[in-house]
C-alpha cells in the first residue's frame, strides 16, 4: 500500500488516483484497503460486500430451517441485491417481500423472533429505520428484560444499508448508529468490508440478542476481498487493530476505517509517525479494553465518524477514554465527524470527514 | 379571446378559471377548430360510503383542451429531460419519474383553486411545476443549482412552491402532514382543501391510518389521494395489499375510485371532492388508478417485476396523453396543427431550461451551514476542528 503514494504526492495526482481507485466515481472520498488476513483457513472466493452478505444469509437459510428473510423488495434481491437468488433457492415462504411499512416490518420481526424463528429483516435504507424506531427501541431492546428473560427476541437481526454513497442526499446517506447505541438491550454492528461483513452478520444472526446490522452501502460493490467460503463468525463486542503504531490511536467504523487507514499512511510518509488504527466493528457493546489499551500506549486519540458531532458515538468513546486513560493522555481527544447539519445533497464532499480533515486534526493532535 | 373563437366568449365569461393569455397566438383562423366545446363520458366511478359520486359526463371547451394538453405535454417532457440528465450523471442521487401518471396531476390541478394546497411524496417534479414553479426551477433543483426551487439543497425529492408542501422522502410520512395542513385551512376559515397524495405502496404505512382518523375525527377538508400505479417499488399491489380497493380503505372515510389515466375523470372527481370537503363533510379518499412507465427510481430498470409487454400495452392503449389527444382531435375541439404548435413550444421551453440547469452554478459552500435553525444560538456549526468552524448563516429572510 505504501508504494502507491511514494512518488505522486501532489494533490491533483492523489485526487485522480483516489477517483480511479474507486470505481470511477469522482465523489468517492476514500481508498478501499482490503483485508489480507483470513479469519479461517480454507478455500476463498473473491466477493464484494454484497456477495459476502448474500453468502452469510445463504448459509443461514441452508442450515437453520427456522430462518426467514423479509423486507421491501427482497424477493428479487432488494435494491442492493443482497438477497439475490435466495428466494429461488429457499422458496417464497422463507424469503419474501413485505409491504412498505417499516414499523410493521420491525414489529413483525420481533413477533417472529419471539415465537422462535430466526428473523432477518431488511430495512431498505437506514434512513427509513426511523418509523421502526419505536418497535426497535421500546419493544425489541426491552423484550428480554421486561419479561424476566422469558420472551426475548434475540433471534432478530435488522439489516440496513447506511452511510454516505456519493450522491444520496438527505434520506439515503445517514448513519444512525448512535441513536441505537442509546438503547440497552440492542447490539449494533457496522462492518468495514466483505470478510468482516460475513463473519459479523453470521454472529449477529446467531446472537441471542436483537442486532442492528448497519451496512455501509458504498462498500457493497466497491469493496472486494478473498472471502472464506465456509461458515465462520467474528466475535461481537470486539474491535480490531488494523495497523499498529505508537504516536496516536485512530478509531473509526464502516467506511471511515478506510479513510483512517489512508490517514495513518499519510502520517507515516509526511510526519514520520506510526498510528494504531482501530476498527470498532461493534458499536454496542464496544470494546473498551482494546481501545483504552491502545490509547494508554499512544497517549493521543482521534475518533472519526460520518454522523454529526453532537451526541455522535465518538462522544461516548471520548468520555470513557478520558475517564480510563486520563493520566496517559498527551492531548485532548479529537473528533472529526460530519457537521451538525442535515446530510447535504450538493455538499456531500464538504460534509464528510475526509482524509484531509482527519490528517489536519491528527497533525494538530501530534503537535499539541 | 373573443376574436379567436367568438362562440366561446359567452361560455368562458361564466367560467371561474381566469384566462391571462390565450393558449396560442392567432395567426390564421383556418388553423383553429370550429367547435368550441364537446361533451365526454367518464368511466364510472366506484363509490365507498357515498350515495352520489361525481358527474359521469363533462363538457370541455377547446381552450381548456389546449391548456390541459399543454400541461400534460410539459410534464412528460420534464421527466424525459430528467431521465436524460440522470443518465448523463448531471442529476445525482435519487430521481423518481412521473411519466404515465400525468393525467392525475393535470386533471386535479385544473379543478383546484388558488387557495387549495398539495402535499405529495418524492414523485413530485410534475406537481411542482403545476403548482407554479418554472421548468427551470424544477430542473435546476434536480441538478442541484442555485436556480432550483429549494436552492439546489433539496434535490429531486424535495421541491417546494406556494401552497405546495413538498416532495417528501419517507414513504407515507407526508400523510399526517396533509391532515395538519388541512386543519390549518379549517382553522383559518379560508375555504381551502388539502390534497394529500401518496402511492399504493404508502397505503400500507400505519401513519396513513392515523391521519385518516384525525381527519375524520375533526372533519378536516382533506382529500387523501392514492395514486395507485400498480407497484410499490418492485412489488405489485396484489402482492403487497390485502385489499387493493384503496378508495375503500379509509373505512369510515368515504371514497371514490377514479380512472387516473383520464385527465377529465381526474378533473371532475377533484371538482366533486372540493365541493364535498368545503361543505364541511370532512375528508375523502380518492384512488386514482394509473401507471408508471419508468422503474420506481432511476436505479430500478422497472423490468424485473413486470413484463416489457405490459408497459408497452399501457403505452399503446391507455396513455394519458395519447388518449386525450385522440379525444380532442376526433371531437374537433383542436386541430393537429395546434397540438404540434404546443409540442414545439413545450420542447423549446424544456430544452432551454435543461440547458440552463446544467450551466447555473451551485449555491456557495457557506450554505452547507445555512438555515439549519431559525436562530442559531451559537454562531458556529460544530462538526470539525474547533479552529475551522462553519458559521451558521440565515439565507432565507427571517420574519
Amino acid at each position: 500500500m505504501a508504494s502507491l503514494v511514494t512518488k505522486k504526492s501532489v494533490l491533483f495526482a492523489k485526487f485522480v488516483k483516489n477517483a480511479s481507485n474507486n470505481s470511477k466515481r469522482l465523489s468517492s472520498h476514500f481508498i478501499y484497503f482490503p483485508d489480507n488476513e483470513k479469519p479461517v483457513q480454507g478455500e476463498t472466493t473473491k466477493m464484494n460486500m454484497m456477495q459476502a452478505i448474500n453468502n452469510a444469509m445463504d448459509i443461514t437459510l441452508k442450515n437453520d430451517p427456522t430462518a426467514v428473510l423479509f423486507g421491501e423488495d427482497v424477493g428479487f434481491g432488494g435494491v442492493f441485491r443482497c438477497a439475490l437468488g435466495l428466494q429461488e433457492k429457499y422458496g417464497k415462504d422463507r424469503v419474501f417481500n413485505t409491504p412498505l411499512c417499516e414499523q410493521g416490518i420491525a414489529g413483525f420481526g420481533i413477533g417472529l423472533a419471539t415465537a422462535g424463528a430466526t428473523a432477518i429483516a431488511e430495512i431498505q435504507f437506514a434512513d427509513y429505520i426511523f418509523p421502526a424506531f419505536d418497535q426497535l427501541v421500546n419493544e425489541a431492546a426491552k423484550a428480554r428484560y421486561r419479561s424476566g428473560g422469558m420472551f426475548p427476541c434475540g433471534a432478530l437481526t435488522v439489516r440496513a444499508p447506511s452511510g454516505a454513497v456519493g450522491h444520496g442526499g438527505l434520506y439515503h446517506s445517514q448513519s444512525p448508529e448512535a441513536f441505537f447505541a442509546h438503547a440497552p438491550g440492542l447490539r449494533v454492528v457496522v462492518p468495514r468490508g466483505p470478510i468482516a461483513a460475513k463473519g459479523l452478520l453470521l454472529s449477529c444472526i446467531r446472537e441471542r440478542d436483537p442486532c442492528i446490522f448497519l451496512e455501509p452501502k458504498i462498500l457493497y460493490r466497491s469493496a472486494t476481498e478473498e472471502v472464506p467460503v465456509e461458515d465462520y463468525t467474528l466475535p461481537l463486542g470486539k474491535a480490531q487493530v488494523l495497523r499498529e503504531g505508537d504516536a496516536a490511536t485512530l478509531i473509526g467504523w464502516g467506511t471511515q476505517v478506510h479513510v483512517l487507514l489512508e490517514v495513518a499512511q499519510m502520517a507515516e510518509e509526511k510526519l514520520g509517525i506510526k498510528c494504531d488504527v482501530i476498527d470498532l466493528q461493534s458499536i454496542l457493546p464496544w470494546d473498551e479494553e482494546t481501545v483504552c489499551n491502545s490509547v494508554k500506549k499512544t497517549g493521543r486519540c482521534l475518533i472519526s465518524h460520518e454522523a454529526p458531532l453532537t451526541s455522535g458515538f465518538g462522544a461516548e468513546l471520548a468520555a470513557t477514554i478520558q475517564d480510563e486513560c486520563f493520566l496517559h493522555l498527551e492531548a485532548p481527544i479529537s473528533r472529526v465527524t460530519g457537521w451538525d447539519a442535515p446530510f447535504p445533497h450538493v455538499f456531500e464532499p464538504f460534509y464528510l470527514p475526509d482524509k484531509w480533515r482527519c490528517f489536519h486534526a491528527l497533525s494538530q493532535l501530534i503537535n499539541y | 379571446m373573443s376574436k379567436i373563437i367568438p362562440s366561446t366568449a359567452k361560455l368562458l365569461a361564466a367560467n371561474t378559471i381566469t384566462k391571462a393569455v390565450p393558449p396560442v397566438s392567432a395567426t390564421t383562423s383556418s388553423k383553429y377548430s370550429t367547435k368550441s366545446e364537446a361533451k365526454f363520458e367518464i368511466k364510472p366511478y366506484k363509490l365507498h360510503k357515498l350515495d352520489k359520486g361525481p358527474a359521469l359526463s363533462t363538457t370541455l371547451t377547446s381552450e381548456d383542451a389546449l391548456k390541459l394538453y399543454e400541461h400534460l405535454a410539459v410534464l412528460r417532457r420534464i421527466e424525459t429531460a430528467s431521465g436524460n440528465l440522470y443518465k448523463e450523471k448531471i442529476i445525482r442521487g435519487f430521481c423518481h419519474l412521473y411519466s404515465g401518471q400525468e393525467a392525475v396531476a393535470v386533471g386535479m390541478r385544473a379543478a383546484m383553486r388558488d387557495v387549495d394546497s398539495v402535499i405529495t411524496a418524492y414523485r413530485c417534479h410534475g406537481w411542482t411545476h403545476l403548482m407554479g414553479v418554472s421548468v427551470l426551477g424544477v430542473l435546476s433543483e434536480l441538478t442541484g443549482r442555485r436556480t432550483g426551487c429549494s436552492r439546489g439543497k433539496g434535490g429531486s425529492m424535495h421541491l417546494y412552491g406556494k401552497n405546495f408542501y413538498g416532495g417528501n422522502g419517507i414513504v407515507g410520512a407526508q400523510a399526517p402532514l396533509g391532515a395538519g395542513v388541512a386543519f390549518a385551512h379549517k382553522y383559518r376559515g379560508d375555504g381551502g382543501v388539502t390534497f394529500t397524495l401518496y402511492g399504493d405502496g404508502a397505503a400500507n404505512q400505519g401513519q396513513l391510518f392515523e391521519a385518516y382518523n384525525m381527519a375524520k375525527l375533526w372533519d378536516l377538508p382533506c382529500v387523501f389521494v392514492c395514486e395507485n400505479n400498480g407497484y410499490g417499488m418492485g412489488t405489485s399491489v396484489d402482492r403487497s395489499s390485502a385489499s387493493t380497493d384503496y378508495y375503500s380503505r379509509g373505512d369510515y372515510v368515504p371514497g371514490i375510485w377514479v380512472d387516473g389515466m383520464d385527465v377529465l375523470a381526474s378533473r371532475e372527481a377533484t371538482r366533486y371532492a372540493i365541493e364535498y370537503c368545503t361543505s364541511g363533510k370532512g375528508p375523502l379518499v380518492m384512488e386514482m388508478e394509473t401507471y408508471r412507465y419508468s422503474g420506481h427510481s432511476m436505479s430500478d430498470p422497472g423490468t424485473s417485476y413486470r413484463t416489457r409487454d405490459e408497459v408497452q400495452e399501457v403505452r399503446q392503449t391507455r396513455d394519458p396523453i395519447t388518449s386525450f389527444k385522440e379525444k380532442i382531435i376526433s371531437n374537433e375541439l383542436v386541430t393537429p396543427d395546434q397540438l404540434k404548435e404546443i409540442d414545439a413550444k413545450v420542447r423549446k421551453e424544456v430544452d432551454e431550461a435543461t440547458k440552463q440547469s446544467k450551466s447555473e452554478p451551485e449555491v456557495g459552500i457557506e450554505e452547507l451551514s445555512g438555515d439549519i435553525y431559525y436562530n442559531n444560538l451559537e454562531p458556529y456549526i460544530r462538526g470539525i476542528h474547533p479552529n475551522a468552524p462553519l458559521e451558521h448563516v440565515n439565507v432565507m429572510p427571517r420574519n
